[in-house]
This record gives structure tokens, C-alpha cells and sequence, in this order.
């Protein structure tokens, strides 16, 4: 049994299929991206820009792959015509574990400048949204996974600094 | 040569790979050419050819072409690094550089100035990168699909385009033929 939030959630994602994983840090995420690194489970290839990222997703899935990309809420800004040209429209499943910067106990002013638009935009998308906010939540990941794989769309989930802090 | 006279050129030499294929006029050049179940059309998204097929040859065994463009690479230029720290031998990504933005009515790129990509392809990491002229495009590629090895081949060729007309094909239509057709090639 993995120790930590971070490797839990690894193993709970590679318990649900997920066998790709490309990544974009963020220092919230950064336990989570070290795991997924060091885990022969998991293909882990990471990306300089997060639309790249979503590029190697959908190539790995239609290779047979069940691929997930790791980033920052700061991507949404970054990603939208990936997700409504690519994702969207071809119809591939894609959860996103991203990082949610600017909320609650964030240390860096400019962080709160895309938090305030992240729900906004992904409302606006139409991209089912999940929020870890405490212990506890990360319960529903497996179900999100499957809901992710079902539907076939992207799928954001956002771990704010207050869940990573007390989770 | 322009890229429509590329893509004649290299169709013998494609026989059993997946193609992955640049939005707008290198798809729909390539579709009313030669349409196969093995190749992917992009229909949006520019810039990101390379990572599709890069993604798709990690993920599965058979070979996979990327016919991308100068102006898509420069898009996404952090392709180039991934590709070079992430090596997969069944992935050839063939970079048709006629020195434009050909879709949006061809306007230069700086690929066509000072910019060279091969330099740059090799400064990222790539080991085995072709720089051709158009007419040796097809003998580059088969020597590239003959060596196993993953290989960036950038063929030099002049700007313009061909009327055809757009891929109408539904997008879910192209994505589950395509992974048909993958899924075929491991049962």
C-alpha cells in the first residue's frame, strides 16, 4: 500500500487502465510526476507545452493506450483549441489531473489571475469538472476514470493546495 | 516540386505504415490522392502532427510516418526535444518544409529565411536527420524505413498547392477507422 496522497493516486489511476502519462510540472503535482517517473507500469513521457502533451495523448490512445495528462489549471489558458479541435471533436477520452494554483493558502499572487477564470473556461467547454478539495475526495477517482473512458471526452480534475496539504 | 508532387513521389514507398497527416492542404492533398484506412487526417490543431505520431508510435509496434510541415514544426517547436529524448524506431517524422504557411495562403515561414530545421532538429537531440531536396524525398524515406531507426527527414521543396477540396469525413469517423485499423495490425 503506496504511503503517500500522491502515490495512492498513481496507483489508483494505473488500477483503472491508465498505462500513458505525459506531464507538465507544477510543484503541487510534483510527488505525483516523480511516482509516475519511477513507475515501469506506466509509459511517462513528458511534454515542454501541454497542447504538445495532448497531441502524444491522442496518438497514444488511438495506439491502444489509455493516456492521462498531468498539468497546471494555468494550461486551460494554453489548451483550448487542442481541446475542442482534437480532444472534442475526435472524440478522445482524456482526464486531466491538474493542479488548481490560486486558491486557498496559494503563495503567489499571479496564480490567482487564471483560478479565477479556470472554472469559467471549463464550464464554457462543456468539460465535466471534478474538484478535490479534502480527504477524503480522491475516493472518486477511480469513477471519474471510468466516466472519462466512458463518455469519451476530456475530463478536469482539480487538486486545490488545501487537499494536497491535509489529504 | 511542390508538396502535392512530394506526396505522388512517396506514395509507393508507403505501403504498411500509419500515416499521421498535417492539417489542411497536406491532408486533403493526401486524401484525394490516396486515401487509406491506415492514414489519420488532422483537421484541425495546428502544430500537432509530430506528437500524434510520436504518441502513436510509442504506444503500438508498427511503423509510423508523420508528414508534418515547416510551419506546424515551428508551431510546436517543443516537439523536436520529446521526439529526441524519447526515442521510438517506428516513428519517422517527415517534414515537408517548402518555406510557407501553404493552408493559409502562403505566407512565408522562417524555415524559408534563416532558420533550418534539420540544424535545429539536431541541436535538440535527433541522431538521424535528412536534409533532401524534393526529387530524393521517397529514396530518404525508404532508406529511413529500411534502417529501423527513428529518423527526422526534412525535404526541401517549393511553395504552393493544389485545388482539392476539403475532407469531409466526420472527424469520429476518421479517429475509429484509423483505430481499426491499428487494432487489426496487434490481433
Amino acid at each position: 500500500m503506496a504511503s503517500n496522497i500522491s502515490e495512492r493516486i498513481v496507483d489508483d489511476m494505473i488500477a483503472h487502465g491508465i498505462d500513458f502519462v505525459t506531464s507538465v510540472p507544477c510543484k503541487q503535482l510534483a510527488g505525483v510526476i516523480e511516482y509516475v517517473g519511477n513507475n515501469d507500469k506506466v509509459m511517462h513521457v513528458p511534454s515542454n507545452k501541454e497542447d504538445e502533451g495532448m497531441g502524444l495523448c491522442a496518438g497514444a490512445y488511438m495506439g491502444g493506450k489509455r493516456p492521462c495528462i498531468i498539468m497546471q489549471n494555468t494550461a486551460i489558458g494554453v489548451t483550448v483549441n487542442t481541446l475542442a479541435t482534437l480532444i472534442q471533436y475526435y472524440q478522445f477520452p482524456l482526464p486531466m489531473l491538474i493542479s488548481y494554483r490560486g486558491e486557498l493558502g496559494e503563495p503567489v499572487a499571479c496564480q490567482v489571475e487564471m483560478a479565477l477564470h479556470t472554472k469559467a473556461l471549463l464550464d464554457q467547454l462543456h468539460i465535466p469538472t471534478f474538484h478535490f478539495h479534502k480527504k477524503g475526495d480522491e475516493a472518486e477517482l477511480g469513477d471519474i476514470l471510468k466516466y472519462t473512458q466512458m463518455s469519451k471526452k476530456p475530463t478536469a480534475i482539480l487538486t486545490d493546495a488545501f487537499f494536497w496539504r491535509t489529504a | 516540386m511542390i508538396r502535392n508532387d512530394v506526396l505522388k513521389s512517396i506514395l509507393p514507398i508507403i505501403t504498411n505504415e500509419l500515416v499521421i497527416c498535417n492539417i489542411g492542404s497536406p491532408s486533403q492533398e493526401l486524401f484525394s490522392l490516396d486515401d487509406q484506412t491506415s492514414n489519420f487526417y488532422m483537421l484541425g490543431t495546428m502544430g500537432l502532427c509530430s506528437s500524434i505520431g510520436l504518441g502513436l508510435a510509442m504506444a503500438q509496434p508498427e511503423k509510423v510516418i508523420a508528414i508534418d510541415g515547416d510551419g506546424s514544426i515551428l508551431t510546436n517547436m517543443g516537439t523536436l526535444p520529446t521526439i529526441a529524448n524519447n526515442v521510438a524506431d517506428n516513428f519517422i517524422l517527415l517534414i515537408i518544409d517548402n518555406g510557407s504557411y501553404g493552408s493559409t495562403g502562403d505566407q512565408p515561414t522562417y524555415a524559408g529565411k534563416k532558420t533550418s530545421l534539420s540544424a535545429v532538429a539536431r541541436a535538440c537531440g535527433c541522431e538521424n536527420v535528412v536534409e533532401c531536396q524534393a526529387k530524393d524525398t521517397a529514396d530518404e524515406l525508404k532508406k529511413a524505413l529500411a534502417s529501423n531507426q527513428m529518423t527526422v527527414i526534412v525535404c526541401k521543396c517549393l511553395s504552393g498547392n493544389v485545388k482539392v477540396p476539403v475532407i469531409e469525413m466526420n472527424p469520429v469517423i476518421i479517429a475509429d477507422r484509423f483505430m481499426t485499423e491499428v487494432g487489426r495490425r496487434q490481433s
